[in-house]
């Protein structure tokens, strides 16, 4: 299929119809990303305009925490300053974790090969007559990453907080541990490893430096971020799994499908 | 063990062109650039390539394979069935000249627009001096073999000629970041990557990284780098707050903007 004038089948390029000659299946990473991104938008917006079941003590779900809305019993840790907010308590915090991946550059990648097909995939030919990258706005915010950065950092750590309360038991007795913790923990390290070694952090622990020499700590933080970096990818689908997984354990168990397994 | 290998061969120039199939013999151990040199001389002593070392290092003969960027003399034919057709093209990027050659005269302009590095004073004994480590830093942007397949397979210019007046491309943005990483240099080239060499328009979908014949992670260690510096520079209120109550990371101190 001929696209534009301007691209592979333009006046001066060599005259090839087809708008790819690549014979392997290269559709199939971009589908995986689009079925499974997809898939993972439906299920997050359903439970976060749900506003129920995401409490079953001691878990509290990844998506409603902190819970700053007007709450169940026990979920809030922090307060409920928004207690007035007539929506769902998950919508306070969610734009946060959701900005953070949104533009990420990881995730900008996936979602523009997948979704808006710019490029579908390497040597294959955009459908779009014009393209202007991230130089114009809305694309432009896609420079605020550190800043969803600084507030995912903050979200790390309450996702800590509540998988050091998860340690207790339905009565919030110490020193217990269940299914639930065991998922909780996981996904906290998963979340972890996906925030720190994300782009932004890289830069800002030392990769903005021009003297590494001058800098000997920051050089050594910058080559650890940069070790964790080459998994950025990997991190964020095994982080986006980690913290659904969670949620709908908390739901099965907050809708009484399930039983929490207690383990001590 | 030589078998019997069909290519399809793009023959042409601007004028127009298409696919002729060839079969010819090949030996176990070849590579595309070998069964196309035997094409040449056995069956089209016309047919147009650009080569040189046969090695790998001089980046002449960028072409693609089966649709996908290669180095012809560094795609083994073992890596296809041997009765698979191999379909060899020009780049698709640039202007076709005839065959398999193609005018890549766009890079050497853009690397034209490109200020030099500006080194600053010597020591009192007359030399410059670097740590190794922030030498290392470079090296790896000092592979590039300047066969321009990422500059090919970038679709900010494949698929929109009329991008390439606003964007360097990606060979240029590792160029860049080498310059904007070196400790000696005094230009901050950090306006000019985002206006003039428009590194804005890259939306970092990591093909250039993905053809890279010298394994460059041209995005992850110089692209996004570069984008950061730039946020630093126009997008983050904290560095201009900073620089505004002084604040100012001293790591850029002696640098001039170009």
């Amino acid at each position: 299929m001929a696209t534009t004038d301007t691209g592979v089948t333009g006046p001066t390029r060599a005259r090839i119809p087809q708008r790819t000659l690549r014979q392997d299946r290269w559709w199939l990473a971009p589908l995986a990303t689009f079925v499974v991104f997809a898939a993972f938008v439906v299920y997050a917006s359903v439970r976060a305009f749900m506003g129920r079941d995401y409490y079953a003590s001691p878990y509290l779900s990844p998506f409603y925490s902190p819970c700053l809305g007007d709450c169940v019993e026990g979920a809030s840790d922090f307060g409920q300053p928004f207690r007035a907010f007539p929506f769902s308590a998950a919508l306070l915090v969610l734009v946060f974790p959701l900005g953070f991946r949104m533009t990420c550059y990881y995730y900008r990648k996936a979602y523009y090969r997948a979704f808006w097909f710019s490029p579908p995939a390497c040597a294959v030919a955009e459908p779009h007559k014009t393209y202007s990258g991230e130089t114009r706005f809305p694309l432009l915010l896609q420079n605020a990453h550190r800043w969803f950065w600084y507030a995912a950092v903050l979200v790390g750590l309450v996702l800590t907080f509540d998988t050091v309360l998860a340690f207790r038991n339905e009565d919030k007795e110490w020193g217990h541990m269940g299914l639930g913790t065991l998922l909780m923990l996981v996904n906290i390290v998963l979340i972890w490893l996906y925030t720190l070694s994300c782009h932004s952090c890289r830069h800002a622990v030392g990769g903005r430096l021009r003297h590494f020499s001058k800098h000997p700590v920051r050089y050594r933080l910058w080559t650890w971020v940069s070790r964790l970096n080459a998994h950025h990818a990997r991190y964020a689908w095994y982080s986006l799994f980690s913290v659904a997984l969670v949620d709908l354990y908390v739901y099965l168990l907050a809708t009484g499908t399930i039983e929490d397994v207690r383990f001590f | 063990m030589g078998y019997d290998l069909t290519m399809r061969i793009w023959r042409g120039d601007q004028e127009g062109g298409g696919l002729g199939d060839y079969t010819v013999e090949v030996s176990e151990g070849e590579v595309v650039l070998d069964a196309l040199h035997r094409v040449q001389a056995t069956q089209a002593g016309d047919l147009a390539i650009r080569w040189n070392c046969k090695a790998g290092k001089c980046g002449s003969c960028s072409a693609e394979v089966n649709g996908r960027p290669r180095l012809l003399c560094m795609t083994r034919l073992s890596d296809f069935e041997e009765s698979e057709i191999i379909t060899v093209t020009p780049l698709r990027t640039f202007p076709v000249i005839r065959d398999l050659v193609t005018d890549v005269s766009y890079n050497y302009e853009k690397a034209k627009e490109l200020p030099y590095a500006d080194l600053g004073p010597r020591d009192a004994d007359g030399k410059r001096r670097m740590a190794q480590i922030d030498v290392e830093r470079g090296q790896e942007f000092r592979k590039c073999i300047e066969c321009f397949l990422c500059q090919n397979t970038c679709h900010v210019v494949r698929d929109h000629e009329d991008n390439k007046p606003a964007f360097a491309g990606p060979r240029f943005f590792i160029r860049y970041a080498e310059l904007d990483m070196h400790p000696l240099d005094t230009h901050d080239r950090r306006a000019l990557a985002q206006d003039a060499a428009g590194l804005g328009m890259c939306n970092i979908t990591k093909c250039c990284t993905e053809v890279c014949p010298e394994g460059i992670k041209i995005t992850d260690n110089a692209i996004i780098p570069m984008k950061e510096r730039v946020v630093d520079r126009k997008f983050d209120p904290l560095v201009w707050l900073g620089s505004k109550i002084g604040l100012r990371n001293r790591d850029d101190e002696g640098r001039s903007e170009v």
